[in-house]
């Protein structure tokens, strides 16, 4: 509002700094509250994608046939779908576990190390246990996941990720 | 020279935002929390996360309507 006192620039140049100030920070108010609304919407996004696990199938598919693998040997195959990276290892003569190669930390591919028996990441040292994929040391956060294996006889057969609940 | 009833106003909406930052880091850490909690397997926390950042989102909202009403001309 012009004032009396004010000079004719005033008039021209119209901009207050107190006023400025005020409205800038009511926009970043304005700009906090998009973003908790953002929040919230990832949030059902979570909730959305938690749904939709549910309804996944995974297929059941041949891995390998026992006995092609030494003991302490490693094969790797794809699971549930094409470019999904697993490892198989013999961990014993009658003994196969089975875990995705992808590091829970940043998805760096994961390798078996037969002299430290455990399950390593190369990129920021992670260390997976071999027997049920937790984790041992580094910044992973979740164990591996685990691909359930059935043996059909001379056959070892992926049926299922682990978190999948049984059928 | 500031108006007096400008400069509460101005503390008001500082409040008012600093109440939205702390609100907003909460809600940060619960979109990770519930995040990191699907991706372990457990989907129990999905559903009460997100009904816990829509409440932390409302509250942002009454916060933002607050400062709007404080700057409308009386």
């Amino acid at each position: 509002m012009k004032s009396s006192n004010d000079p004719l620039w005033r008039e021209e140049f119209s901009i207050r700094k107190s006023e400025e100030r005020y409205v800038s920070r009511r926009q970043l108010t304005k700009f906090l509250t998009l973003t908790s609304l953002g929040m919230f919407v990832g949030n059902l996004w979570v909730v959305a994608k938690s749904r939709i696990r549910d309804t996944i199938s995974y297929p059941a598919k041949w891995i390998a046939r026992a006995g092609e693998i030494p003991v302490g040997g490693v094969k790797l195959f794809e699971y549930p779908a094409p470019g999904e990276q697993c490892l198989l290892i013999r961990t014993g003569a009658d003994e196969y576990v089975a875990y995705s190669q992808k590091c829970t930390h940043l998805s760096c591919a994961v390798y078996y190390s037969e002299k430290r028996n455990r399950l390593e990441c190369p990129c920021h040292q992670g260390y997976f246990s071999v027997r049920d994929g937790s984790v041992l040391a580094g910044p992973p956060p979740r164990p591996l996941p685990r691909v359930v294996l059935e043996r059909k006889g001379a056959d070892l057969i992926a049926i299922r990720m682990q978190d999948q609940p049984e059928a | 020279m500031e108006n007096p009833q400008r400069s509460r106003s101005v503390t008001a909406v500082d409040g008012a935002m600093a109440l939205i930052i702390i609100l907003l880091i909460t809600q940060v850490w619960l979109l990770s929390a519930t995040l990191n909690a699907l991706l372990a397997g457990h989907r129990d926390a999905a559903i009460p996360g997100a009904i816990a950042s829509g409440l932390l989102f409302a509250a942002c909202l009454t916060l933002y309507r607050f400062v709007v009403r404080l700057e409308r001309p009386k």
